[in-house]
C-alpha cells in the first residue's frame, strides 16, 4: 500500500505514534482476547451463581461449536448473517454512520425475498436464487436507504431514525406474514393459522454443500461478499471517499467529495448486506418458511446486534469480520450445547449476556488503549462520529487521515508548532483525486 | 367513528394515552439529563428492563409494589454507576457501550427470569397508590378528572419531574454545571466545577430515572416477561432529540407518542381499525417519531461536548 508522503502525513502519524515493549504487544494484540476472557470469567461466576458448573457449561460450547464436521458446518451456517450483517456495519461505521437498523433491515430483506419467491416459484434454481437473494438485498437496501437519506439530506440522527425503522419493520412484518403472505393451505385450528408464508419453492432453497450438515451455498456467498467489500473499501475510489466522510465530512467536502452522497450511499449500502443477511435466514432456514412470533428476535435472533459486536471485533476489517463472525457464531451455536450440557433452560440468555458483556470490555478498553497511545496534548476528536469510530480505524487510514487533516488545516491545530502554515487546500484535493482510480 | 367521537371514550383515551406515555418520559426526562451533561447512555433499554425484573421479583415475593419500586430505583443507580465508570470514567465510546449494556441487560434479565420465576405470575395490583391516586375535587371535574386526576402516583411523578427539572436545568447551580459539562467541559473544569462529578450525577439521575421507568412499564402490564420493554428505552433516548434537549419538548414527545398509542388501541377495540390491519397501524407511533424528527430536526442544537469523554490536559 502506497503513503503520501510529507508532513501532512507524519503529523497523521504521530497523532496515533505507537508504544513500544509490552504495552505495544498487548494493546495491539491482546485487547480483543482479554475482552472476550474478562468476559466469560464474568459469565462462569453467573454460571457458578446459577448452581451450575462453568467447566462443564464451557466444555459444552467449545465442542458444540467446533467439536465436529457436524457442529463447524452448524456454526458457519450460524455465522453467515452475522457476516453479512456484520460487513454492512463495517461499511456504514467507517463512514461515520452508526447503522443500528441491521434488525430491521434483516426482516425487510426477508420480507422482500421470501415475497419474491411467493410469486415466481417455478423458474428455476440458477436464477431463482440470485433472484431472491438479490430482492433481499434489495429490501434491505431500501430500508437503509430510508434513514441514509433523513440523515444525509434533513440532519437526522441515523441512530434514532433506525431505531425506530426497526420497530417499525417488525410491525410491518408481523403484518404481512398474518395477512397478505400467509400459509392459506393450513386449516384453520382452533386458535387460527400460524403467522408464515407456505413452504417456499424448493428451487429457491440454499443448496447444501456438504451432504449430511447444514452447511448451505450462503457460506460460500457471504466470504465472497466480505472479500468484496474488503477489495470496496481499500481500492476503490467509492470506499476512499466512504472513509474519508468517515474520519471528517468537513475535510472530505473541503477535498470536494459529495459528502451527502456517500453517507447516504454507505447506509443503503449497509442496509443491502443486512437485507441479504435476512434472505440468507429465509432460504437457509430448516423450516423454509418465513416465520414471526411477533417479536423483532423471533426472525432475527438479534442478529442485526450481534452483527455491531462482529464487526467491531474485528476492528472494522471485513477480512477479520470473516474470522470474527465464526467465533460468535460459535458461542451462539455453543450456547445451546451448553444450555443442554448444563441443563438450564435459560442458556441462550447466558449467551446474549455473555456477548453484551464482551462488548462493554471491548469498547473500555479500546479507550484505554486509544488514551495510552495518544501523545499528552492531542486534541479530541471533531465530533460525536467521529469519536465513535476513530478508535476502530486501523493503521491504513493514516492516508485518509492525512488527506483529511491536510484539507482541514485540523493537524495544524491538533500539533501546534509555531508558524506553520496549514497546507494548501489545493494540494489535498489532489491527493483525494489521485487516490481515485 | 361515530363511537370514537364522544366525550367518554375520547377522556378515557387520553388517560390511557397519559399513562402509556409516562414510562417514556420518565426515561427520556432522565436520559435528558445525562446527554446536557455531555453523556449519551444507549442502555436506557437494557436498565429499564433490570430495573422492571427487580421490580417484578420483590413484589412478587413481598407482595409489595412498593418495595418493586425502591429496588427498581437501587438497580437503576447501579447501572448508572456501572455506565458512567465506563462512559466518563475509561471514557469508551459511548454509542457503543450503551448497546453492550442493553445486550447484556436483556440476556440477565431474561436468565434471572427464567431461573428465579419461570411460569409468568400476574404480580397483585388491585388498589393503593400504584392503581390510581384520585386527587381531590380535581378528580370530580368532567372529563379532566378522568383524564388527569385519576392516574397512578407514578404518573403523577413523570408530569410533575417536567417542570422541577426546567427549574433544576435552568435556574440552579448545578444545572449551569451540567449546561458547561455538556457544552463545554474544559471550561467549566478551569472554573473549578468537576465534569466527573456532575456527568456522574447526571447519569446516575439518568439511569435512577431508567429504573423508575422499568417500574412504571412492568406496573402498567401487571406481568414481567423476556424483553418486556420492547424497545421503549430507545424510544425514549429518540424522545430527548424530539424534545431539543429541554424537558417541555421531551414531555410533548412522550405524551405524543402515549396517545397515538391508546388511539389506535381504542380504534381496535372498537373494530375501526380491522383486525388485520392492527400490526400495521401499530407502526404509528414510530413513524410519526420519525416524521417529527424529520421535520423538527435542527431547531436545537446538541450539547456541544455530548459524546466526548473529557480529560484535563
Amino acid at each position: 500500500m502506497s503513503q503520501p508522503e510529507g508532513a501532512s502525513r507524519g503529523r497523521a502519524l504521530a497523532a496515533a505514534a505507537p508504544l513500544g515493549g509490552w504495552r505495544a504487544v498487548f494493546n495491539r494484540w491482546l485487547i480483543l482476547p482479554a475482552a472476550a476472557i474478562g468476559a466469560l470469567v464474568i459469565g462462569a461466576v453467573i454460571i457458578a451463581a446459577m448452581g451450575a458448573n462453568p467447566l462443564t457449561g464451557y466444555h459444552a460450547l467449545i465442542s458444540g461449536a467446533f467439536g465436529g464436521s457436524y457442529q463447524l458446518a452448524s456454526t458457519a451456517v450460524k455465522a453467515v448473517p452475522l457476516l453479512l450483517v456484520g460487513v454492512g456495519i463495517c461499511i456504514s461505521f467507517r463512514a461515520n454512520v452508526l447503522n443500528i437498523g441491521g434488525e430491521g433491515q434483516l426482516v425487510m430483506g426477508g420480507l422482500a425475498s421470501a415475497a419474491t419467491a411467493l410469486v415466481l416459484p417455478n423458474l428455476p434454481g440458477f436464477v431463482l436464487i440470485p433472484l431472491v437473494l438479490l430482492a433481499g438485498a434489495a429490501g434491505g437496501a431500501i430500508w437503509g436507504a430510508i434513514p441514509g437519506a433523513f440523515k444525509a439530506y434533513r440532519g437526522v440522527n441515523e441512530v434514532l431514525s433506525t431505531i425506530m425503522l426497526n420497530l417499525v419493520a417488525v410491525q410491518l412484518m408481523n403484518y404481512l406474514l398474518a395477512g397478505p403472505m400467509i400459509d392459506r393451505t393450513e386449516s384453520f385450528a382452533v386458535v387460527g393459522r400460524i403467522p408464515q408464508t407456505r413452504l417456499l419453492s424448493p428451487n429457491s432453497w440454499l443448496p447444501i454443500i456438504v451432504p449430511g450438515t447444514q452447511l448451505h451455498l450462503g457460506v460460500v456467498i457471504a466470504v465472497l461478499v466480505a472479500v468484496a467489500a474488503w477489495v470496496l473499501l481499500r481500492q476503490t475510489g467509492f470506499g476512499f471517499r466512504i472513509r474519508a466522510v468517515g474520519l471528517s465530512t468537513d475535510a472530505a467536502s473541503y477535498a470536494g467529495m459529495a459528502v451527502k452522497r456517500t453517507t447516504m450511499l454507505a447506509l443503503t449500502l449497509s442496509g443491502a448486506m443486512c437485507g441479504l443477511a435476512g434472505a440468507m435466514l429465509v432460504f437457509g432456514s430448516i423450516s423454509h418458511r418465513m416465520v414471526t412470533d411477533g417479536s423483532l428476535t423471533g426472525f432475527t435472533g438479534s442478529d442485526g446486534y450481534y452483527g455491531i459486536v462482529v464487526a467491531l471485533f474485528a476492528g472494522l476489517s471485513p477480512l477479520w469480520t470473516i474470522l470474527s463472525a465464526f467465533l460468535f457464531g460459535g458461542l451462539l451455536v455453543g450456547g445451546v450445547s451448553m444450555g443442554i450440557a448444563l441443563n438450564v433452560p435459560y442458556s441462550s440468555d447466558l449467551v446474549t449476556t455473555i456477548v453484551g458483556l464482551i462488548v462493554c470490555f471491548v469498547v473500555a478498553l479500546d479507550a484505554v488503549r486509544r488514551r495510552s497511545g495518544l501523545p499528552a496534548g492531542a486534541a479530541g476528536p471533531a465530533s460525536v462520529r467521529e469519536l465513535l469510530t476513530r478508535g476502530w480505524l486501523r493503521r491504513d487510514d493514516a492516508r485518509a487521515t492525512a488527506v483529511a487533516q491536510a484539507a482541514s488545516g485540523q493537524g495544524a491545530a491538533e500539533q501546534p508548532v509555531p508558524g506553520q502554515a496549514s497546507p494548501e487546500p489545493a494540494a489535498a484535493a489532489d491527493q483525494a483525486g489521485e487516490a481515485q482510480p | 367513528m361515530s363511537h370514537f367521537f364522544t366525550a367518554a371514550v375520547l377522556s378515557a383515551t387520553i388517560a390511557s394515552g397519559i399513562a402509556l406515555g409516562a414510562p417514556l418520559l420518565l426515561a427520556a426526562l432522565g436520559e435528558t439529563v445525562g446527554q446536557r451533561s455531555g453523556v449519551l447512555n444507549l442502555g436506557v433499554d437494557g436498565i429499564m428492563l433490570l430495573a422492571a425484573f427487580g421490580a417484578y421479583l420483590v413484589a412478587l415475593r413481598t407482595g409489595s409494589i412498593g418495595w418493586g419500586v425502591l429496588v427498581a430505583l437501587a438497580i437503576g443507580v447501579v447501572m448508572g454507576l456501572i455506565t458512567a465508570f465506563i462512559n466518563v470514567t475509561i471514557g469508551a465510546e459511548q454509542g457503543i457501550s450503551g448497546i453492550g449494556i442493553y445486550i447484556a441487560a436483556l440476556g440477565l434479565s431474561g436468565l434471572l427470569f427464567e431461573r428465579y420465576v419461570g411460569t409468568p405470575t400476574p404480580i397483585t395490583n388491585s388498589r393503593g397508590p400504584f392503581v390510581a391516586v384520585h386527587i381531590p375535587l380535581l378528580d370530580r371535574i368532567p372529563y379532566l378528572g378522568t383524564m388527569l386526576f385519576k392516574q397512578n402516583i407514578l404518573v403523577y411523578a413523570a408530569l410533575l419531574l417536567v417542570p422541577a427539572l426546567t427549574y433544576v436545568l435552568h435556574h440552579t447551580t448545578y444545572g449551569m454545571n451540567v449546561h458547561a459539562a455538556g457544552e463545554n467541559p474544559a471550561a467549566a473544569d478551569s472554573l473549578g466545577v468537576s465534569v466527573t462529578r456532575v456527568r456522574y450525577t447526571a447519569v446516575i439521575f439518568g439511569s435512577t430515572m431508567a429504573g423508575l421507568a422499568g417500574a412504571s412499564l412492568l406496573i402498567l402490564d401487571g406481568i414481567f416477561q423476556e424483553n418486556l420493554t420492547q424497545g421503549a428505552g430507545f424510544i425514549a433516548v429518540a424522545l430527548v432529540y424530539f424534545g431539543g434537549w429541554r424537558p417541555a419538548g421531551v414531555a410533548l414527545g412522550a405524551l405524543l407518542y402515549g396517545l397515538t398509542g391508546s388511539v389506535i388501541l381504542t380504534w381496535k377495540t372498537l373494530g375501526i381499525i380491522p383486525l388485520s390491519l392492527s400490526d400495521l397501524a401499530a407502526t404509528a407511533p414510530a413513524v410519526i417519531v420519525v416524521l417529527a424528527l424529520l421535520f423538527l430536526v435542527g431547531r436545537y442544537r446538541q450539547p456541544a461536548a455530548l459524546g466526548k469523554p473529557y480529560r484535563r490536559q
